[in-house]
C-alpha cells in the first residue's frame, strides 16, 4: 500500500530560544557548582585595603565596601538564587499540578472545595502574602520556599485544572476509560502529559519571579543573612553607595536581569516546542 | 438456542438541560460475529448509544447485558474488569490518540494492563497487531502526529483489537476521512470481523453504506429506533423516515438510460 509511509519528522529545527536558553542557563549553573575555580577571591572575606575600588583588570566589577569582589560575590550568589528559583518552582509545581488534575478529572464536590481554597489564596496580592508568611515564619531561606510554595502552587492548580477540563472529554481519554484503564493511569498517563505544558511555561516566568522575590526578600532582611552573598542582599548592603560606587549595584542587578532573561527564552522556546508536538 | 452476546433493553439517556431525550428506549440484540448497522441523523443519538453501550456514559434506565451479565448493575471498579469486552472506535481520528504516547506503547500498555502479554513477549504481538491493521511494524516507534487521518483510524482499530474485544463499535470511523480512504478502513474492519470472529455495531449517517455492510440496519430518529431493518432490502422499509432517507439519496441509473 502506498498510503502507509510515515513521514520523517524532524525533532528540533531551528528552536534558537530554547538553544540560547538553555546553554545560557548551563553556562550559569556550571559557574554556579565550580564557583571556587572561576575566581581567585573569596566571596566573604574581608579586604578592607581594597574597598570601593571600580572596575579594573584585578576586578572586573569591581569591590564592595569591605573589598570583597563583586564579581566573585555574584557567582557565588547564584548557587542561593538558582535554588530560591528552583525550590521556588519545583514545589509548587508538583503540589499545584496533583491538586489541579485531581480538582479537574473527579469534578463535582471535590473540585469544588479546592476551587474555593485556590480563589482565597488567589484574592491576596502576591509579595504581600509572601512577606507576611515570612514575617510570620522567622526570616531565612527554608521559610521563604515555604511561602514561596503557600502562595503559587494556586497558579499550577489553575493552570492544570482547566487543562484538565478541557481533555477528559477527549476521545483519547474516553478510550482509555473504554480500555478498562483506572484513575491514577489516566489522570497520569493520558492527562497530565497532555495538560503540563502551560504550566511548564508559566514555571519558567515564575522562575525569574521567584529569584525577584527572593532578592527582594533579602532586600528587605527576611531572606538570606549577611554574610552570605545573595544578590538581593548584596543591593541592600550597598545602595548607600550606590551614588558614588555605582558598580556595587550595577553587578547584582545585572545578575538578576540576565538570569530572568534566559529563563524566559526557555520558556519561550517550551511553548514552541509544546505546539509543534500537537500538530 | 443460547441467548445473544450482547441484550440491550430500553436503553434511554436524558441529557440535563436538553428538551427531549437523547436516547429513547432503545434495545437491540447482537450475536457472535453479527454486524450489526445504525443510521441516522446528527443528534439522533446514535453516539449516545454507542457510549451508553460501551457504558462510557451511564444509561438513566435500561440494561445492557453482555455474555449473559447486567453491566448497568456493576460498579465503576466491577466494570472496570469487563470493559476490554466491548471496543470503540470513535469518529475524529485526530483527537482519538494520546499526542505524547509513542504507538508501541499505546498498544503495549493495553495488553500488559489486561495481563494479556509478558513484558517480553509483547513487542512481537504490537508488531503482529500492527501488520494486522496493515501498518508497517516501524510505526510503533513514531507519534500519532506522524499519521494521517486513515492511517490515525488504522492504529485505533489496532488498540481496540489489543484488548481482545468480543464486540467492536465502530462510531462513524470514517465520517471524517477522504472518500479515497473510507472504503479501505471499511474493508479492514470487515475482514477483521470475518478473520476474528467480532461482532461489530457500525454506526453511521450513510444508508447506502450501512445497507451495503450490514445485514441488519437499525434506523435512528431523535432518540428513538423508529425501525428495524433485517434481511431486507431498503425497499420493504414501512417508517416513513426511512423512506425519506432512501428518497434522499441520489438514483444515478435513472439517468443512465
Amino acid at each position: 500500500m502506498s498510503d502507509i509511509a510515515i513521514p520523517v519528522v524532524s525533532a528540533r529545527s531551528g528552536n534558537w530560544p530554547l538553544r540560547i536558553g538553555l546553554t545560557g542557563f548551563a553556562m550559569i549553573v556550571l559557574a554556579a557548582i565550580f564557583a571556587p575555580f572561576v575566581t581567585p577571591y573569596d566571596p566573604i572575606a574581608l579586604d578592607l585595603a581594597n574597598a570601593l575600588r571600580p572596575p579594573s583588570f584585578a576586578h572586573l566589577m569591581g569591590t564592595d565596601h569591605l573589598g570583597r569582589d563583586v564579581l566573585t560575590r555574584m557567582v557565588f550568589a547564584a548557587r542561593i538564587d538558582l535554588q530560591i528559583g528552583a525550590i521556588g518552582v519545583a514545589l509548587p509545581l508538583v503540589i499545584g499540578a496533583v491538586v489541579g488534575l485531581v480538582a479537574g478529572y473527579f469534578g463535582g464536590w471535590v473540585d469544588a472545595v479546592l476551587g474555593r481554597i485556590v480563589d482565597v489564596i488567589i484574592a491576596f496580592p502576591f509579595l504581600v502574602l509572601v512577606i507576611a508568611i515570612v514575617a510570620m515564619l522567622g526570616p531565612g531561606l527554608v521559610n521563604l520556599y515555604i511561602a514561596l510554595t503557600v502562595v503559587s502552587w494556586v497558579l499550577y492548580a489553575r493552570l492544570v485544572r482547566a487543562e484538565t477540563l478541557a481533555l477528559k472529554k477527549r476521545e483519547y481519554v474516553l478510550a482509555a476509560r473504554n480500555l478498562g484503564f483506572g484513575h491514577l493511569r489516566i489522570m497520569f498517563g493520558h492527562i497530565l502529559p497532555n495538560a503540563i505544558a502551560p504550566a511548564l511555561v508559566f514555571a519558567m516566568s515564575d522562575f525569574a519571579l521567584d529569584v525577584q522575590v527572593g532578592a527582594t526578600l533579602s532586600f528587605f532582611g527576611l531572606g538570606a543573612q549577611p554574610p552570605t552573598p545573595e544578590w538581593g542582599l548584596m543591593i541592600a548592603e550597598t545602595r548607600s553607595m550606590m551614588l558614588s560606587a555605582p558598580w556595587v549595584v550595577i553587578g547584582p542587578g545585572l545578575a538578576i536581569v540576565i538570569v530572568s532573561l534566559v529563563v524566559s527564552l526557555i520558556g519561550d522556546g517550551l511553548a514552541d516546542k509544546v505546539r509543534r508536538l500537537d500538530g | 438456542m443460547s441467548e445473544p452476546l450482547l441484550s440491550v433493553e430500553g436503553l434511554s439517556k436524558n441529557y440535563q438541560g436538553a428538551s427531549r431525550p437523547a436516547l429513547a428506549g432503545a434495545s437491540f440484540h447482537l450475536a457472535k460475529g453479527e454486524i450489526l448497522g445504525v443510521v441516522g441523523e446528527s443528534g439522533s443519538g446514535k453516539t449516545t448509544l454507542a457510549r451508553c453501550v460501551a457504558l462510557l456514559e451511564r444509561p438513566d434506565t435500561g440494561r445492557v447485558i453482555f455474555k449473559g451479565e447486567d453491566l448497568t448493575a456493576l460498579s465503576e471498579t466491577e466494570l472496570r474488569k469487563r470493559r476490554r469486552g466491548i471496543q470503540t472506535v470513535f469518529q475524529d481520528p485526530y483527537a482519538s490518540l494520546n499526542p505524547t504516547k509513542r504507538i508501541g506503547d499505546a498498544l503495549a500498555e493495553v495488553m500488559l494492563v489486561h495481563g494479556l502479554a509478558t513484558r517480553t513477549g509483547v513487542w512481537g504481538q504490537v508488531a503482529a497487531l500492527l501488520d494486522q491493521v496493515g501498518l508497517p511494524v516501524t510505526a510503533a516507534d513514531a507519534y500519532p502526529k506522524s499519521f494521517s487521518g486513515g492511517q490515525r483510524q488504522r492504529i485505533c482499530i489496532a488498540r481496540a483489537l489489543a484488548a481482545q474485544p468480543d464486540i467492536l463499535i465502530a462510531d462513524e470511523p470514517v465520517s471524517s476521512l477522504d472518500v479515497s480512504v473510507q472504503a479501505q478502513v471499511v474493508n479492514l474492519i470487515l475482514d477483521l470481523k470475518d478473520r476474528l470472529g467480532l461482532s461489530v455495531i457500525f454506526i453511521g449517517h450513510d444508508l447506502q453504506l450501512i445497507d451495503f455492510i450490514a445485514p441488519k440496519v437499525l434506523v435512528m430518529l431523535q432518540g428513538e429506533i423508529v425501525e428495524s431493518l433485517a434481511g431486507a432490502s431498503l425497499s420493504e422499509a414501512r417508517h416513513e423516515y426511512t423512506r425519506a432517507l432512501i428518497q434522499a439519496v441520489p438514483k444515478l441509473e435513472t439517468h443512465a438510460s
